[in-house]
């Protein structure tokens, strides 16, 4: 009888594991009041960067006050394959890039000049949608960050519009201001500070799909129903530098044969730790995630 | 004050009762410290445990604070190790009683000061007794050599069923020393970048900077060393379980030289990633894990074999399953070899099709995924050897009849299911994608916690029963006050 019980509850928890996850399922509606167009300001000068606050500058630049949207790419991509910008390479939507220096180093992959995946149309986790014609959204996701992104994906779009991804110098520096803190918000992290693992946002659901995006904005101090949220914005004011989505940033080869691209702010499915303003991720330039997403400099 | 002198005996002056504080030093730090990362921060109980024990945790400072940690709970098994080498081998009195001093003074200190220092404020003073607690473990270090020198006539063997030199070096001797002095020269590889980046504040984990083709010599020097340290723990341990088993005849002889070119061979690769060398010491290192990994096969197999021969000696032709029954009759002494075999599984395995397909596969995931494979790796290493520390204990301890089984297969099974389910988190990219891991990723972790959090409750029983017996006039700690672990190895 022991032995039935025993088994009985290995296998009901193996069949839990196994359960199917549900990636359209219904998500709340809410409107941050964060316009994802505007821009902000960043002044030149000098501030502490990295975990070792060394001193770095940077001239006045401009940054998008929110990751891109989902809304915006899908314009974006509509507007770009008018132009022939990009294309439709079977399930890919794909864009010319020039390549990157290859020294042959050891792990080094070599990024040739020609078309590159900017996004695929077939992931499963693609909010993106694709009638033949046009570019549009799925219910729900319009004020979402852009995921499922490469970061030629990433790197074109900026392009398009005249504008860059940005540095990490540029990229930190709008995060964390110049008194050297380690979240753009302060000190120290709460649950209702921003999105990430096991946060507890109305978003996520552990038990089945997991930790979700959030729509960009979401944690200014507003309360949503009953969720409240902490004004979690930069000392330049802007929204979601850490959690939601890890960032693209633009640095191309930053030490020689290192083809990664670098990744900041970690995401929904990082702990808190990874939140830290000098945190790293890299991946591959050709890969995409529903945890990753960016925003442009000019 | 006799009952507080005799015990203090028993618990600072005797192999056990050292092993013993050692082990509920490592639990209750495992058992406390286990509470402020993983699900358990998820489910709240980080905040809960910081507010009880009013620890000052500063976010900004995680890198500094669990390279405390980790050197905490490592020096204690580094001390539990050293117990065991000095209570089985021949020594000096004098050797034997200084290294255990100085290395019971400093792994308290290095522990106490250091997590004080780390996660309630920073005194100063604190990290400075930390410091000087890694130092007395050094110096410890370097007496254990000078005791355990082989070439001293006094411990010249002649018994054929052992490995010895024509002149009668013990070369089992040997191989303890070799691991006793790379683990000293080691150690140099972690302290002196240790000062070098502390100097300046700068510290850093080692498997966030693993991607960069370009590492300086200080960073790969760390990296060298946390890898070299585990390594040559799983070493010792391996030599000391065969010292218990009384491993003998002519695998022994083939082992015992394998595990002494292995152990050289193996650190010259690892050191030799700090040097211009560093193109090649991967070839090196694979060169040296090769002969050290055989020895402790070689292990395996004889330590199995005596088993199954012992166990079915009234048998005239023993079947298949009574051979079976035989080999797995004493978890106890059938636990060690198998957690070195279920190591290859959790560890060795993955560590080599890591480096076979990482360009393949692992380099085209996100460095953090890579991140999971190299902690959940080496955290996998350091459990197993822990349990195998685990049920020599439990042998040391007497435990017989069901409560031997009970304690020897508890240790085992619970730790296997947890170390299965780390196995598959670390691999569970190559299956399954990050959208919709999050049931797989729940069984995993309650398997993770079902076995980790069971088997620190039985610890924590037997640490329950080993407080109480402090208090009975004439509880087990009397007899174990004068037993010396080289009186227990196996006939």
């Amino acid at each position: 009888m022991k032995r039935i019980i025993l088994t009985s509850i290995l296998l009901a928890a193996f069949l839990v594991s196994c359960a199917l996850v549900d990636l359209n399922a219904p998500l709340p509606a809410y409107d941050t009041g964060i316009n994802p167009n505007l821009w902000v300001t960043i002044p030149a000068g000098e501030f502490a960067y990295g975990q070792h606050e060394d001193i770095e500058s940077t001239d006045v630049y401009e940054i998008m006050i929110t990751d891109v949207t989902t809304a915006q790419y899908a314009d974006f991509l509509n507007a770009a394959l008018a132009d022939g910008y990009v294309k439709v390479d079977g399930d890919n939507i794909v864009g010319y890039y020039p390549g990157d220096p290859f020294h042959g180093i050891k792990h080094e992959i070599e990024i040739k000049a020609g078309d590159w995946v900017y996004i695929p149309l077939n992931d499963p986790s693609q909010r993106i949608k694709f009638d033949g014609t046009n570019f549009t959204v799925q219910v729900g996701y319009e004020n979402h960050p852009m995921t499922s992104v490469t970061w030629f994906g990433a790197w074109g779009y900026c392009g398009y519009y005249d504008s860059h991804l940005p540095t990490e110098i540029e990229w930190e520096k709008a995060a964390r201001g110049t008194d050297a803190r380690p979240f753009p918000w302060g000190w120290e992290i709460m649950r209702e500070n921003a999105n990430f693992y096991s946060s507890r946002d109305p978003f996520e659901n552990m038990k089945t799909f997991g930790s979700r995006t959030t729509p960009v904005g979401l944690y200014n101090g507003q309360t949503y129903n009953s969720y409240i949220t902490l004004d979690s914005a930069s000392p330049y004011g802007l929204y979601d530098m850490a959690g939601n989505v890890w960032q693209w940033v633009g640095d191309v080869q930053p030490q020689e044969g290192f083809s990664d691209r670098y990744m900041r702010g970690g995401s929904k499915d990082t702990y808190d730790m990874d939140l830290r303003v000098w945190v790293h991720n890299s991946a591959a330039p050709t890969y995409f995630s529903p945890g990753v997403g960016f925003r442009c400099v000019r | 004050m006799q009952f507080i002198k005799t015990r203090f005996f028993y618990l600072f002056n005797s192999t056990k009762g050292l092993i013993l504080v050692a082990i509920a030093m490592v639990g209750i730090v495992a058992a406390i410290w286990g509470m402020l990362s993983g699900p358990m921060a998820e489910m709240g109980v980080r905040e809960v445990v910081i507010k009880l024990f009013g620890m000052d945790i500063v976010q900004a400072e995680r890198e500094g604070r669990i390279i405390i940690l980790y050197h905490s709970i490592a020096m204690a098994i580094v001390a539990i190790e050293t117990y065991m080498v000095t209570g089985l081998l021949k020594m000096k009195e004098f050797f034997k009683m200084a290294v255990r001093v100085l290395i019971t003074v400093g792994y308290m200190m290095t522990m106490i000061f250091g997590l004080l220092f780390a996660y309630f404020g920073h005194n100063w003073a604190f990290h400075g007794l930390y410091i000087t607690g890694l130092s007395l473990i050094f110096f410890a270090g370097v007496l254990l050599c000078v005791a355990l020198w082989p070439w001293n006539k006094e411990y010249y063997i002649n018994d054929k069923d052992y490995a010895h030199t024509k002149k009668g070096v013990d070369v089992e001797r040997m191989a303890f020393f070799a691991t006793a002095v790379t683990t000293v020269i080691s150690a140099l590889f972690g302290a002196v970048p240790g000062s070098f980046f502390g100097n300046g504040f700068e510290v850093f984990l080692a498997e966030n900077v693993i991607r960069l083709p370009h590492k300086t010599v200080m960073e790969y020097s760390i990296i060298g060393h946390l890898h070299i340290m585990l390594a040559l723990i799983g070493i010792m341990i391996t030599l000391i379980i065969g010292r218990w088993l009384n491993f003998k005849g002519i695998l022994h002889k083939i082992a015992m030289p394998l595990m002494i070119l292995g152990t050289i061979v193996l650190n010259l690769g690892v050191w030799g990633v700090a040097t211009p060398l560093e193109p090649i010491a991967h070839m090196i290192i694979y060169v040296g894990a090769t002969p050290s990994m055989f020895a402790a096969l070689l292990l395996l197999i004889w330590s199995w074999g005596k088993l199954i021969k012992d166990g079915t000696a009234h048998l005239k032709k023993p079947n298949f399953f009574q051979k079976l029954s035989a080999l797995v009759r004493d978890p106890l002494k059938f636990g060690p070899t198998w957690q070195m075999l279920f190591m290859n599984f959790t560890t060795s395995g993955i560590g080599i099709f890591m480096a076979i397909r990482l360009d393949e596969i692992f380099r085209i995931w996100p460095a953090r995924e890579e991140r999971i494979e190299l902690t959940g790796h080496w955290h996998a290493l350091s459990a197993i050897i822990a349990t195998i520390i685990l049920l020599y204990y439990g042998d040391m301890l007497g435990l017989k009849g069901k409560v031997r089984q009970l304690y020897g297969w508890l240790i085992l099974i619970l730790s296997d299911i947890a170390l299965a389910a780390v196995t598959v988190f670390e691999m569970k990219r190559l299956f399954i994608t990050e959208a919709v891991q999050q049931p797989l990723v729940n069984g995993l972790m309650l398997a993770m916690d079902f076995g980790l959090g069971l088997l620190l409750t039985v610890l924590a029983v037997v640490m329950v029963w080993r407080l109480t017996d402090l208090f009975k006039p004439k509880g087990r700690w009397t007899e174990e006050v004068t037993h010396e672990l080289s009186q227990e190895v196996m006939k």
